[in-house]
């Protein structure tokens, strides 16, 4: 089981964005749902939720089989309910969308199902028998959970080897507060966990405390479920003064423990993507009163999405665009950005500079890829640091599999899921002999 | 984990749910999928001397907005050679032995039942089913409710099935009639070994009201036709019920008529059916439909510790009655639950207008003048009064209100043993003084 989480957490002020339906509500917007053919909202979904067969049950009063259809399909259904972008996603592309009236909201129901699930304690699953082969996975995050729980349902015994104390990647350490809390994530991890048959070897290190060989010489197939590796930083001068930190460190640390925000006035978020725009809203929630984001490029160019920045904006968060931050200056801990301002091609427009106060900078450029970590390993390709594999997830070199952001480079919890659980449905055909791959 | 498993008359199939003779029980190609679905059962679409049909043929009526809350259809039976039908039907059961295929069969003459009859049998089917049911078109030509409205021909017919089937056989009966108990008597006497109904019932499902002609519209005609889906479901449970309750019937039921999900099919079970079939839920939806009413299902007996479906056959029975046996002194009055209502005021004009004129808005003259005062915790001021000492229980207000569990029928102790109208009749027992009658 996972260790406890500390009770003194700085995610523990945010409340739900998107708040839970009550059962009237969730009823009304069941029987709005139009029960699709072929539906396009399950085409969106990376795990093909049946979603209209899901919101039929909640509008029967078929609770239970609602939940059963969402974590047939994804066993983190719950996590996904709260934390998948849908407006891209499924209800990106419900058929409401294309007669102009508001789609269904698909997460929030699915919220709803999967929520009632685990206050009633209904499991669905159960391991298979005792294959008698053993499975290590790499990394505890969404990937190799959904691989380890749909190996168990083949009955192979798995074993996940996790750097962290914390289990559950970074769907634990990572994601927005006002969209799921650690302690959800974790309690998701116990859930999944409770199909037995899965030891998770916390503080364990492959590539260093244990050799990539040993691993591979002591299971029948391994799953590289690793993310990704650290924060990106900025070469310019003063980027290791205090008060300059990656992004997803600093969240991390938001989640599990305390970041200090007394005595910051201002924020200055570097970067463009979704892990900037949560560090805008993150920051603000934390009663930090100026919070700006700076952006080398235009607004419409921006990799975050719009339905993220429009939330922020809301919430009083402030943009340069088109700045490229060139040094962190300040006496013994940074206390301004200075930026170079660019043009729409991304080239310094000369002379054009703006500094910006700052007691904290969050640097969200993006983070490094560990697929490197496995070069020396003959057959594994790596392909711009993501491990290469073919539609199944299956690499180069026999027995070993990978998904997740290791694979995709870096993209949502509910692709690691998809991935992960077709990863092990190869793996579950590799070890018993179905197919050579 | 609950055994889903039934035998109907002899008919066995892993789950009560079948599809009814209709267009979703058409062909082979169509029914197999439907049992890869997870359908138990289907009746085949009628066979008999095969038609020509019309278009078109199936008319919808929108109740508030939702869409073939009923519907109904001018269609015949099966239009498809026979030997393509029987054949299918050969292959189908083949293919899936464990489920039950039955033949649904409108023919005229007892020639051709007997030759009907045989070739069904050969192709391994597990009964059949007669349709006496259809109430267009086939009427016309002396068969379908023309036969289902005569008792006399149906047992005649029925007796000529039985003796020439080998396997079970179920008498289909139609609703257009004033009571349907003797009709499922007269199945009884020719020797049937189940029934199934409802068949649809005559009806005129709409009119263009531009165009001046009835739907659904044939070129500038049209005509009545059969109606069904989730709105005939009480005009069915009604008539599955009087059966289920006749002394003197004791078949089996197959139960039909707006079957949309589980708990349409647990209510028919609980009057007496043993299977249950749809047709008009499947045409609207799909066979995917059934996924649901399988789970729901399981979970329901599972929550009730029924181990089989035969255990919840006719549960709800007894509790059907005659009026004159109904307590009379048993009292409810409506309770509002401030902290949910939401001041619609729906029940206000329900009450007022079509009731007993007991609920009151807040503040209002008459609320005023009986001193009833806003009730303790209410959200806002628009939640109504209620004057109990007026309220007859009605439950009107409790099916107007939008919001579950807002409105409940609490049992009032009104120091009156029970007694029935036919106690007070016959052992002069008291009676509570009559409410909102004055
Ligand atoms: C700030 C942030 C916010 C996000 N918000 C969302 C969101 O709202 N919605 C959404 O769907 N997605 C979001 N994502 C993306 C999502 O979290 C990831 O796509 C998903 O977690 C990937 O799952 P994974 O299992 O591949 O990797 P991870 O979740 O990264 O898990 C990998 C695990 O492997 C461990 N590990 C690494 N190296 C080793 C090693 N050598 N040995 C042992 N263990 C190792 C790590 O400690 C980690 O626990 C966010 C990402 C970030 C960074
Ligand atoms: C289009 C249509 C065609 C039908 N054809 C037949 C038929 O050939 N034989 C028959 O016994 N019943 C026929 N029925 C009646 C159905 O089998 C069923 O008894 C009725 O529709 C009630 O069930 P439902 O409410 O689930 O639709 C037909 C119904 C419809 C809607
Ligand atoms: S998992 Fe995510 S994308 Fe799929 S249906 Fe649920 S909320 Fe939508
Ligand atoms: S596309 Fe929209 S309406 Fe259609 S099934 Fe999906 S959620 Fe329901
Ligand atoms: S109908 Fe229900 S919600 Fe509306 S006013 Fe009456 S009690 Fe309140």
């Amino acid at each position: 089981m996972t260790q406890p989480l500390s009770r003194d957490r700085s995610e523990t002020v945010f409340e739900d964005y998107k708040g839970e339906y009550t059962p009237d509500q969730a009823l009304v917007e069941a029987n709005r749902c139009l029960y699709c053919a072929d539906a396009p909202c399950v085409k969106a979904c990376p795990t093909h939720i049946e979603i209209p067969q899901f919101i039929r049950k909640i509008a029967t009063g078929n609770l239970k089989g609602s939940a059963r259809t969402i974590f047939d399909a994804n066993i983190l259904g719950m996590s996904c309910a709260r934390v998948c972008p849908v407006e891209v996603l499924c209800v990106g592309d419900c058929v409401y969308n294309e007669q102009g009236v508001p789609p269904i909201q698909i997460g929030k129901l699915q919220r709803f199902a999967t929520d009632h699930a685990f206050e009633a304690g209904w499991r669905f699953f159960e391991a298979g028998p005792d294959s008698g082969k053993h499975v290590a996975l790499i990394g505890a995050g969404p990937a190799s959970l959904a691989a380890a729980h749909e190996l168990r349902r083949h009955g192979h015994r798995c074993t996940i080897y996790e750097k962290r104390s914390a289990i559950g990647g970074l769907n634990t350490t990572g994601v927005a507060p006002y969209k799921m809390k650690a302690d959800r994530s974790v309690e998701e991890v116990d859930w999944v966990l409770g199909i037995g048959g899965i030891e998770v070897k916390t503080g364990v290190t492959i590539g260093e405390s244990v050799t990539f060989e040993q691993l591979e010489k002591d299971h029948d197939a391994v799953f590289i479920g690793f993310g990704l590796g650290p924060d990106t930083s900025l070469d310019v001068p003063g980027a290791k003064l205090p008060g300059v930190v990656g992004a997803v460190d600093w969240i991390e640390q938001m989640k599990l423990g305390k970041v200090p925000t007394d005595g910051v006035r201002s924020c200055v978020i570097v970067g463009g993507g979704n892990t900037a725009l949560d560090c805008v809203r993150e920051a603000l929630g934390l009663g930090i009163p100026q919070v700006t984001m700076v952006y080398r490029g235009v607004e419409e160019k921006m990799s975050g999405y719009s339905h993220e920045w429009k939330a922020a904006q809301t919430k009083g968060a402030r943009v340069e665009w088109q700045a490229l931050p060139v040094a962190y200056e300040g006496d013994g801990k940074v206390q301004r950005v200075r930026c170079q301002r660019l043009d729409t091609n991304k080239k310094p427009i000369p002379g054009a500079e703006v500094s910006l106060d700052a007691d904290l900078v969050l640097v969200a450029i993006g983070q490094s890829k560990l697929g490197t970590l496995l070069s020396q390993l003959s057959g594994i390709t790596i392909d711009g640091g993501r491990v290469a594999t073919d539609e199944h997830g299956a690499t180069g070199r026999k027995g070993w599999y990978a998904g997740g952001d290791c694979r995709n480079g870096g993209k949502e919890v509910v692709n690691a899921v998809a991935e992960g659980k077709a990863a092990a449905r190869a793996i579950h055909a590799f070890v018993t002999g179905a197919s050579n791959a | 984990m609950p055994d889903l498993s039934i035998d109907c008359a002899g008919i066995k199939s892993p789950n009560p749910f079948w599809l009814a003779s209709a267009p979703p029980a058409n062909s082979g190609g169509q029914v197999q999928r439907a049992f890869d679905a997870g359908w138990g059962g289907a009746v085949w679409k009628t066979l008999g001397t095969p038609i020509q049909n019309v278009s078109s043929r199936f008319g919808g009526h929108t109740i508030g907005g939702v869409r073939g809350a009923g519907f109904n259809n001018i269609e015949l039976i099966t239009d498809r050679p026979l030997e393509v039908n029987f054949r299918e039907i050969y292959e189908t059961k083949k293919k899936y032995p464990k489920h039950a295929v039955v033949v649904s069969l409108m023919v005229e003459t007892r020639e051709e039942w007997k030759d009907f009859i045989k070739r069904s049998i050969d192709t391994g089917a597990d009964g059949l089913e007669l349709n006496f049911g259809c109430p267009h078109g086939m009427c016309e030509r002396g068969m379908g409710s023309a036969v289902g409205q005569e008792p006399r021909v149906n047992q005649e017919i029925t007796s000529w099935a039985v003796e020439y089937s080998t396997i079970p056989v179920l008498v289909k009966l139609t609703p257009n009639v004033a009571e349907i108990v003797p009709h499922g008597l007269a199945a009884k006497r020719g020797g049937a070994h189940g029934v199934s109904l409802i068949n649809t019932i005559k009806s005129i499902i709409g009119v263009d009201v531009d165009r001046f002609v009835l739907e659904p519209r044939v070129s500038g005609l049209s005509t009545n036709g059969g109606y069904c889906g989730a709105a005939v479901k009480p005009i069915a449970l009604h008539m599955v019920a009087q059966l289920a309750r006749s002394k003197d019937f004791g078949l089996p039921i197959s139960g039909i008529g707006g079957v949309s999900n589980w708990r349409d099919a647990v209510e028919f079970i609980l009057l007496g059916s043993t299977s249950v079939q749809v047709c008009t839920e499947v045409m609207l939806r799909g066979y995917r439909v059934v996924e649901d009413m399988l789970e729901g299902l399981e979970e329901y007996m599972r929550r009730h510790n029924f181990d089989t479906v035969a255990q919840m056959v006719g549960k709800a029975v007894p509790s059907y009655s005659e009026w004159g046996d109904l307590d009379l002194n048993y009292e409810t009055v409506a309770k509002i639950d401030p902290q949910k209502c939401i001041g619609c005021q729906l029940c206000v004009t329900a009450c007022q207008d079509g009731a007993h004129q007991c609920i009151h808005p807040q503040g209002s003259d008459m609320a005023v003048k009986l001193g009833l005062k806003a009730p303790n915790g209410g959200s806002h001021a628009r939640v109504p009064v209620i004057d109990e000492s007026e309220c007859v229980g009605c439950n009107l207000c409790k099916i107007v209100c939008p919001v579950p569990d807002c409105i409940s029928m609490v049992e009032v102790d009104n120091g009156f043993a029970p007694s029935t109208w036919n106690e007070h009749v016959t052992l002069d027992k008291k009676l509570r003084p009559k409410k909102g009658a004055h």
